[in-house]
């Protein structure tokens, strides 16, 4: 490897859009304040006040309402004296009996499974922070955060099972279950926390000179 | 005083996609390349952008027709069984008086996949002839394909709470049908497509012009 000249040596606060490619400063942001590109608009950086301990509240909150939205049946039918009452991970399992397997994974991936893993990703990566550990071993499960992110689908779940509901209104006596609520919870508090993350607290330690301004190649 | 507008390629720059970090690749190295500071793979654009998001857009082009024409669920009561495809589902919503739900439910189910395909096919064709005609637009259109694409997941929902609550043995079941496979094909699959896409390459040929100097601002 190439030793890197010292004129490589980037600024700090040079970025790089990341729809666009133009390389912009970024600019000291107050408290509340966003970060757009200058050309395209996208999003650049956000400084949300009290980052840290917001985002930590509201991911343990989201957890909390998480475990009462999969436990608690959602909610139930009422036909002629007949009840059934499902919760979301017994819903699923009847899809699977019933041999739709691939949407039945699909629904337990974007409604089960992703929603939680990405929860307890930011747990992981946020309590040591908290701590005062930043360690770069935390770096893989930021990135896992990230690409989970678009596949955890708990709000299109919810419409969705309002929109079952209003189909069922005239068969039977639909009765809203406490996980119902719950889920209507959880996705308030995934959007707030979702606000309040400054992911550039993950990435203050700053880099040895030998890594700035060039790349490290693997193997 | 005018400076042109330079991107990260121009400079010579990868930015990472992860971490925001920008980095200088040592002289000849351009595989296996590694973010200095999160680890993450670094590469100039997405690799084999273009070719990837133009796959998953055929294999998604393929599923739209069974998706559409085969049914997604079966209802059997006592006055007989009954075949429903998506759009039958968004009829009887309609007959049915639930007007704003039918319009949510045609909208997410059969406009989203529809539109977002189109839209993709317009923006994967204008960056392989290097347009560098209404850019700002383009962008726009990309994120919103990427903003509204989860939506469409709304019918799996609906078919899953439908099929786990009515299960009423002799008075009332209903099944999945082998549409709701292939329409839950599509949406991953179109969601693939749009996280494939690099909205960068849509800037690309506008490298090397000169433009008025661009700081970032901020709001
Ligand atoms: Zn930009
Ligand atoms: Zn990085």
């Amino acid at each position: 490897m190439p030793a890197p000249a010292a004129h490589l040596k980037l600024p700090a606060d040079l970025v790089a859009c990341h729809e666009c490619d133009l390389l912009q400063t970024e600019p000291a942001l107050l408290p509340g304040q966003t970060a757009r590109c200058a050309r395209c608009d996208a999003f650049i950086a956000r400084n949300p006040p009290d980052s840290l301990d917001r985002t930590l509240a509201l991911t343990l909150t989201a957890l909390v309402l998480y475990v009462i939205a999969n436990a608690w049946p959602l909610v139930g039918l009422d036909m002629q004296g007949r009840v059934v009452a499902v919760t979301l991970f017994e819903a699923v399992q009847v899809l699977w009996r019933d041999g739709m397997m691939p949407v039945a994974a699909l629904v337990f991936g974007t409604a089960i499974l992703f929603p939680l893993l990405e929860l307890v990703m930011i747990l992981l990566v946020l309590v040591p922070l908290r701590l005062g550990r930043v360690t770069p071993r935390m770096a893989p499960f930021f990135r896992l955060v990230r690409s989970l992110k678009p596949w955890g689908m708990v709000e299109v779940f919810l419409l969705g099972m309002l929109v079952s509901l209003v189909k069922l209104s005239h068969l039977a006596t639909v009765i809203l279950g406490t996980a119902f609520w719950a889920t209507a919870a959880l996705i308030l508090a995934l959007t707030f926390a979702g606000r309040a993350f400054d992911t550039r607290l993950l990435w203050q330690t700053p880099l040895s000179d030998e890594a700035a301004g060039v790349l490290v190649t693997s193997r | 005083m005018s400076r042109r507008a330079l991107t990260a390629r121009e400079a010579g720059l990868l930015s990472c996609h992860v971490c925001g970090q920008l980095a200088r690749p040592p002289e000849g190295a351009v595989h296996s390349l590694r973010c200095p500071r999160c680890r993450a793979p670094m590469h100039l654009r997405k690799p084999a952008s273009v070719s990837t998001t133009w796959a998953l857009l055929i294999a998604s082009i393929v599923m739209f027709l069974p998706a559409n024409l085969l049914p997604v669920m079966t209802t059997t009561s006592l006055l007989g069984s009954q075949q429903d495809t998506i759009m039958s589902g968004v009829v009887f919503l309609w007959q049915s008086g639930s007007w704003p739900l039918a319009a949510v439910v045609f909208f997410a189910s059969v406009m989203v996949p529809l539109l977002k395909i189109i839209a993709l096919v317009y923006l994967t064709l204008s960056v392989q002839r290097r347009s560098t005609q209404n850019l700002l637009q383009r962008t726009r259109l990309y994120r919103l394909v990427e903003f509204v694409g989860r939506w469409s997941m709304l019918d799996i929902y609906v078919i899953t709470m439908l099929v786990a609550l009515v299960s009423f043995r002799g008075l009332a079941t209903i099944e999945a049908g082998p549409g709701a496979i292939a329409f839950g094909a599509v949406v991953v699959l179109t969601m693939f497509a749009a996280m494939s896409f690099d909205p960068r390459l849509i800037w690309d040929p506008l490298a090397g012009r000169s433009t008025d100097p661009h700081p970032a601002h901020h709001d």
